[in-house]
C-alpha cells in the first residue's frame, strides 16, 4: 500500500582504494571540481591585465581586496602580506566548495554508493584544513620568535600551563567542528525536509544554508588569520 | 544491551542538542540587542557594527553546533551499537 517515495541515508560513501588507503571517492570528486573553478576564475582573470581593470578581472582585484582585508584586519599592517595566499585560499576553497554543494543539483549524478555532496561536509577535509592552519600558525610564531616561541605557555602566569596546552588541541577542534556541524547539519536538516514535504517547504532553510555557509568561510579564515596574528605578536 | 543502548543514545542525542541551544540562545539575544543599542545611536556605524554582529553570532553558534556533532554521532556513528 506504501511505498518508498524518498529517503535519506547518512554515512554511505563511494570508497576508493588507492595504493591501499580508503579514500572517499566522492569527496575529492568535488574537491577537484571546486579546485578546477577556482584555479580558472584566477587564470581568466589575470591574463590581459589592464590599468583599469574591467569585467572579471574586475572582480578577481575585489576578490583579493577583500580577503587582503581580511589578512590586514587580524595580523596587522606590517607582516599580513605574506599570508595573504593562505588565508585567501582557505576562505575562497571553503566559500565556493559550501556554494557548490548547496546550489549543483548534485542528484543528477548518480554513483555507485552514495552521493556528491559538499566536500567540506566531510570531517576529514575541514579536519585537514584546520591543522593546516594550526601548523601554520606554529611556524609563524616559530620563524617570527624562534624557540622563544615556547614561552607563550606560561604566559602570562605559569598557573596557565596546562590551559595553554589544552588551547593548542582546541583551536583546531573547535575549528573544524564548527564548519563541518554546519554544513552537514544544513544538508541533512534540508534532506529530511525534502523527504517530508518536498515542494517549497526546503526553500527557506536552503537559503539560510547559503548565507551561513559564506559566514562560516568568512569566520575559518579570520579565526585563521587571528592564530596567526596572535602567535607572532 | 542492544536495546537499552539503542533507548540511552536516542535521549542523550536529544537531551545534547536541547540543552546545547539554550546557552547560545540567550548569548545571541543580548548580543543583537546590544548591536542594535549601538545602532540606534549611531548609525554611521552600521557597516562595522553588522560586520562585528555577524562574526559574533557565527562564534556562539559552534557551541550549538557541538551539541549537534554529538547527537549526530550518536545516532549515525554510535560507537556502542550500530545505532
Amino acid at each position: 500500500m506504501f511505498f518508498s517515495l524518498a529517503a535519506v541515508e547518512v554515512g554511505t560513501h563511494l570508497y576508493w582504494n588507492i595504493a591501499g588507503l580508503t579514500v572517499h571517492g566522492q569527496v575529492l570528486l568535488v574537491t577537484w571540481l571546486v579546485i578546477a573553478i577556482i584555479l580558472s576564475i584566477a587564470v581568466l582573470g589575470t591574463r590581459n591585465l589592464e590599468t583599469v581593470p574591467k569585467g572579471l578581472q574586475n572582480f578577481v582585484e575585489s576578490v583579493f581586496e577583500y580577503v587582503s582585508g581580511i589578512a590586514k584586519d587580524q595580523i596587522g599592517e606590517y607582516e599580513y602580506r605574506p599570508w595573504v595566499p593562505f588565508v585567501g585560499t582557505l576562505f575562497l576553497f571553503i566559500f565556493v566548495a559550501n556554494w557548490l554543494g548547496a546550489l549543483v543539483p548534485w542528484k543528477l549524478i548518480t554513483l555507485p554508493e552514495g552521493e556528491l555532496a559538499a566536500p567540506t561536509n566531510d570531517i576529514n577535509t575541514t579536519v585537514a584544513l584546520s591543522l593546516l592552519t594550526s601548523i601554520s600558525y606554529f611556524y609563524a610564531g616559530l620563524k617570527a620568535k624562534g624557540l622563544g616561541f615556547f614561552g607563550r605557555y606560561i604566559s602570562p602566569t605559569p598557573i596557565f600551563l596546562p590551559i595553554n596546552i589544552l588551547e593548542d588541541f582546541t583551536k583546531p577542534l573547535s575549528l573544524s567542528f564548527r564548519l563541518f556541524g554546519n554544513i552537514l547539519a544544513d544538508e541533512i536538516v534540508v534532506s529530511v525536509l525534502c523527504l517530508l514535504v518536498p515542494l517549497f517547504i526546503p526553500l527557506p532553510v536552503m537559503v539560510l544554508g547559503i548565507f551561513a555557509s559564506s559566514v562560516q568561510a568568512l569566520v575559518f579564515s579570520t579565526l585563521s588569520a587571528a592564530y596567526i596574528g596572535e602567535s607572532i605578536e | 544491551m542492544n536495546p537499552i543502548i539503542s533507548g540511552a543514545s536516542v535521549v542523550a542525542a536529544g537531551l545534547a542538542i536541547g540543552l546545547a541551544a539554550i546557552g547560545p540562545g540567550i548569548g545571541q539575544g543580548t548580543a543583537a540587542a546590544q548591536a542594535v543599542e549601538g545602532l540606534a545611536r549611531q548609525p554611521e556605524a552600521e557597516g562595522k557594527i553588522r560586520g562585528t554582529l555577524l562574526l559574533s553570532l557565527a562564534f556562539m553558534e559552534s557551541l550549538t553546533i557541538y551539541g549537534l556533532v554529538v547527537a549526530l554521532c550518536l545516532l549515525f556513528a554510535n560507537p556502542f551499537t550500530g545505532g
